[in-house]
């Protein structure tokens, strides 16, 4: 059973107030009840963030019987424990003053972010935002070439003209963001629609937004034009309840943001960004129900971000509150506790995939290393591919 | 046979869809029997089912679409309703398709429809010149087609350009201008155009003003001056030799421009020709923009604030002089 579904907390009044509206078959609950929808920082400006706004969807209760595991659940784990221990190699080479400009890492997130990498197939569109290492990586981003864009390597996917996470490699379908948020969206409405004006088949685009990025008109407008073209669209949002430093109840006063999903003519889903098993879960059905030819899907996902916005940011503005709430447990530490808890692995085994992932990502940055960097003579200075257009100005 | 620039539009966007099946129209209210706000789409949803598409009033979204197809293939052609409402999109065009060859070596061949500049009464919003700030960045090409022909010619290269276009179609010139028949040949795209040969003075400008300077430039020959003007055609890139050439004949230069003064194609020409042609002038050049201020809505006031003949040829009679 599928454990998601939007005003999942029935006891919970407030939540069960404004959320219930898309779910398919048996776990549907269209329960509007009459409860006034309070709003307590309203009225406690003071309070650093929205109380009745968090999006948890509880962990399962131990009582219930054992769900079967998800097939991809060891591979996804697998490539959590890779990009966890790439990042972290990365940030310790930031503080080293090894690395230009920005590091960006999805600690906490690596759940969600695999979950919308590892459905993907050739064919597919997938456009990731700045937390989505473990997507990228399970879609078939090398790490070599994540390795290549932090040092500007002239041979990696953005050769030194472009760096960190924005990066791409439009001709496998992942394609490059630009910085500014939402801006993704609609791009890959476009290409859906121009596979589907070619006739190919059975693919689908799934792009990834911050509840922070969210809030443009970018996102908005990109959002509505997928639904207007009924693109087979799966946009995965994560609340990590911080956009920068400011936190959801300066971001949006909507009761959740999976309401918006009716809003747009999505249909949408909530779930726990901590517990890999629902990402893969939810996820993968968005995926499938995309693929099948339903309605865009809106997958929200509740999370905390456990690393700074960047590694330039000590993210001293989460509050101790916040680090105490369910949605704060680290997903990699999760998944660890219930490989074990199931005997999906022994210590051994966990202990060699460690090894592994170390040694790859030790590959990756002593190959990316050794590679040429730009230099500002010998770069070819054209922005545009007709070279006859060049506008030749002394 | 007589065909208007905005039909020539038109005609160029039905042989476009007729000829090339990666083609295909997204705009507000291009499509059904409607076929746009100044009709240049007119008719071409019913003769091309499916690839005349209207959208939601979401700017941003049609051109990140149009990205989105293009690196699938497709030659999109966005249409703006008004080239003012392209300030919406100006972050997918500069952003994204601008940027995107740089980054990732994959061109973004899109082309973007402004309907742009002034007419009486439409005020603020519905007048402005644009090519000047998207000339202003990199990855870029930027039309100003001020003839039938080049409208024509030029929105067919366009489309086939890999690199993302702003074609500038001046809306004044949509009923104003007419040609006898659709041009067989095409000037290259980038060159510019000696649209009236003369000695005296190099008027170099583009689309609508273009036909204000030849006005400008017949009056003053009344008075025995022979005033060159200079098409530009293409904004970005600019044909910077033709230009030098000219002012090498007449060494003297007045740019004229529709956008604001600030900044600008007009600005640009000049520092070009100061920089690379100082020693071919015999006067300080001058330039002819619209005011620093809003276009403004009462006729009155709108002919005053758009460079006109009467004062170009001001201009243009105070630079002879010196
Ligand atoms: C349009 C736009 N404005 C501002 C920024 C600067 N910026 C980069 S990331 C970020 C916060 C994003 O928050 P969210 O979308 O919640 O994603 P998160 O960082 O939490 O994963 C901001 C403000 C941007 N990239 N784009
Ligand atoms: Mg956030």
């Amino acid at each position: 059973m599928l454990t998601f579904v939007a005003g999942k907390a029935a006891g919970d009044g407030r939540l069960a107030a404004c959320a219930p509206q898309i779910s398919f078959g048996a776990t549907r609950r269209l329960r509007i009840t009459g409860v006034k929808r309070e709003n307590f920082l309203r009225s406690r400006p003071d309070v650093g963030y929205n109380r009745p706004m968090l999006q948890t969807a509880r962990p399962k209760k131990k009582s219930q019987p054992k769900a079967p595991v998800h097939e991809k659940y060891i591979e996804a784990f697998r490539w959590i424990l890779l990009t966890r221990t790439f990042e972290e190699k990365l940030a310790s080479m930031y503080r080293g003053g090894r690395i230009t400009g920005g590091v960006y890492v999805g600690k906490g997130q690596e759940a969600v972010s695999v979950a919308c990498g590892i459905f993907l197939q050739k064919g597919d569109i997938f456009a990731p935002l700045i937390r989505d290492q473990a997507g990228r990586s399970a879609f078939g981003e090398p790490l070599v070439d994540v390795a290549r864009t932090y040092f500007g390597s002239r041979t990696g996917p953005m050769r030194g003209r472009d760096g960190n996470i924005h990066r791409g490699s439009p001709r496998d379908g992942q394609l490059a963001m630009i910085s500014h948020l939402g801006a993704m969206v609609s791009v890959v409405v476009g290409s859906l629609m121009a596979k589907r004006g070619r006739g190919e088949k059975n693919f689908i685009g799934l792009t990834t937004i911050g509840e922070g990025g969210m809030q443009t008109g970018a996102s908005h407008e990109g959002m509505n034009i997928a639904a207007v073209e009924h693109v087979p669209l799966v946009v995965v949002a994560t609340n990590n309840h911080y956009a920068y430093s400011t936190p959801n109840d300066r971001e949006f006063a909507c009761a959740n943001l999976v309401d918006r999903a009716r809003g747009y003519g999505f249909e949408g889903y909530e779930l726990d960004g901590t517990d890999l098993a629902q990402c893969l879960d939810v996820i993968g059905t968005a995926v499938k129900r995309a693929r099948a030819g339903r309605p865009p899907q809106l997958v929200v996902a509740s999370i905390l971000r456990l690393a700074g916005h960047g590694e330039h940011d000590d993210f001293s503005y989460v509050t101790d509150d916040i680090r105490k709430e369910p949605f704060a447990i680290d997903c990699l530490q999760r998944a660890d506790a219930f490989i074990k808890e199931r005997e999906l692995a022994d210590a051994g085994t966990l202990q060699r995939w460690r090894e592994e992932a170390a040694e790859e990502v030790e590959n990756a940055f002593s190959a990316a290393q050794k590679e040429p960097v730009p230099t500002g003579e010998e770069e070819d200075w054209c922005a545009i591919s007709t070279r006859d257009l060049v506008d030749a100005i002394e | 046979m007589s065909i208007t620039y905005l039909e020539a539009i038109r005609e160029a966007q039905a042989k476009l869809l007729r000829d090339d099946k990666r083609v295909f129209i997204y705009g507000q209210d291009v499509g059904g029997s409607f076929g746009g706000a100044f009709k240049a789409t007119k008719g071409l949803a019913k003769e091309f089912p499916g690839r005349v598409l209207n959208t939601p009033i979401s700017e941003d979204a049609m051109v990140g679409t149009a990205i989105g197809a293009a690196l699938e293939g497709m030659r999109p052609i966005v249409e703006m309703q008004f080239a003012d409402f392209s300030s919406i999109a100006l972050n997918q065009i500069l952003n994204n398709a601008g940027t995107h060859y740089w980054r990732t070596n994959i061109p973004v061949p899109i082309t973007v429809r402004l309907p742009s500049g002034g007419t009486k009464g439409s005020g603020p919003f519905h007048s402005q010149s644009m090519e000047s700030l998207y000339a202003h960045y990199p990855g870029l090409i930027v039309m100003t087609p001020a003839t039938v022909e080049d409208a024509y010619t030029m929105l067919i290269d366009a489309v086939a350009i890999d690199d993302p276009v702003v074609y500038c179609e001046h809306k004044y010139l949509y009923y104003h201008l007419k040609a006898d028949n659709l041009p067989n040949d095409r000037m290259a795209v980038g060159k510019a155009r000696i649209a009236r040969t003369g000695r005296d003075l190099t008027i170099v400008s583009y689309s609508a003003m273009l036909h204000e300077s030849l006005s400008a430039a017949e009056e003053i020959a009344k008075e025995g001056f022979e005033i060159e003007v200079v098409d530009l055609r293409t904004v970005k890139p600019l044909d910077t030799a033709t230009v030098l050439a000219s002012v090498a004949r007449t060494g003297r230069l007045l740019a004229v421009g529709e956008s604001f003064p600030w900044g600008g194609v007009t600005a640009e020409v000049i520092a070009r020709v100061s920089t690379e042609g100082f020693h071919l002038l015999d006067a300080a050049p001058a330039r002819v923009n619209a005011k620093d201020t809003p276009i403004p809505y009462h006729p009155n006031l709108w002919s005053t604030h758009r460079p006109s003949a009467k004062l170009i040829a001001t201009k243009a009679r105070q630079l002879l002089r010196e």
